[in-house]
């Protein structure tokens, strides 16, 4: 049990501190990606980066028949690239966008003390509750 | 444009939060989406919850032991207006569960794996991101 927690805290912590040291962390620079008219490729550079050693790692990874701790690699089966995909997008840019955090550089902040990275966070979790209720609604319609 | 660009800092970020996501893998066999994790962490399973709250705590833990060194200086912002901040939080929450990911689950895991949904995703909220900065420029919140 300790063993498959360290796994997941030491991989979270590289992941924490990753996104400290490239600025991610930095609303401003987000927002500057995304600024065409002043644009500030740092963000791509973190990208380009960490994809790039995330695509070599799994290869080697995924050669193994089983993770380490876990019976089997669970990997998403989803396939289709339909309007939920798309819609979901979006409204997860516009977001991104409006602020400059998603939800890994917000979580970290707010652990270090900024502020407007809370309230992004209460924003996250009343927009996950609202998902779950027009599930729950949209779940009904078809029944007719 | 914020003055300098960090080109080591984010290069060297990069391969950290790489390693993170491969590390998630080859332990647990799962991809590293913080909102996928985050989600299971508060409404999933009991038995599926230790893992998920632990990679969050390293999270932070990390991101704490690099500010401790000095590297988040400079990195906060205040006086966003409250309002844009709490809808902002509002989209991302439902769009990250709307379109199954954000930024760490398709942006890196997705299309490290050459996912098409994840390609496509990233391509879409990228585009929605600068449109939407776009107006926040037309609108003189960003300047």
């Amino acid at each position: 049990m300790i063993g498959r927690w360290l796994w997941a805290a030491v991989a979270g912590g590289l992941f924490g501190f990753g996104l400290v040291l490239s600025r991610m962390i930095d609303p401003r620079r987000v927002q500057g990606f995304l600024d065409l008219a002043d644009w500030d490729p740092t963000l791509m550079l973190v990208m380009v980066s960490a994809v790039s050693t995330t695509m070599i790692g799994y290869r080697l990874v995924l050669k193994r028949p089983r993770p380490v701790v876990e019976d089997r690699f669970q990997l998403p089966t989803a396939t289709a690239i339909d309007g939920r995909l798309a819609m979901g997008a979006v409204v997860f840019g516009l977001g991104w966008g409006l602020a400059g955090y998603c939800p890994g550089p917000a979580l970290t902040a707010a652990v270090l003390g900024f502020r407007e990275p809370l309230i992004v966070l209460a924003g996250v979790a009343a927009g996950s509750l609202l998902f779950d209720l027009y599930r729950r609604r949209a779940g009904r319609k078809p029944v007719r | 444009m914020i003055e300098g660009m960090p080109v080591f800092q984010a290069l060297g970020g990069g391969v950290l939060i790489g390693l993170g996501a491969i590390l998630l893998m080859l332990g647990e066999g799962r991809i590293a989406g913080i909102s996928g994790i985050l989600g299971g962490a508060l409404t999933g399973e009991r038995g599926d919850r230790g893992w998920r709250l632990a990679f969050l705590l390293g999270l932070g833990g990390g991101g704490f032991l690099a500010s401790v060194l000095g590297l988040a200086a400079g990195a906060e912002r205040t006086g966003y207006p409250m309002v844009l901040l709490l809808f902002a939080g509002l989209a991302v929450g439902f769009g990250a569960r709307l379109g199954s990911g954000c930024t760490s689950g398709h942006g890196v895991c997705g299309c490290a794996r050459l996912s098409p949904r994840s390609l496509v995703a990233t391509l879409v909220f990228c585009s929605a991101g600068m449109l939407t900065v776009a107006a926040l420029r037309m609108a003189e919140v960003l300047s």
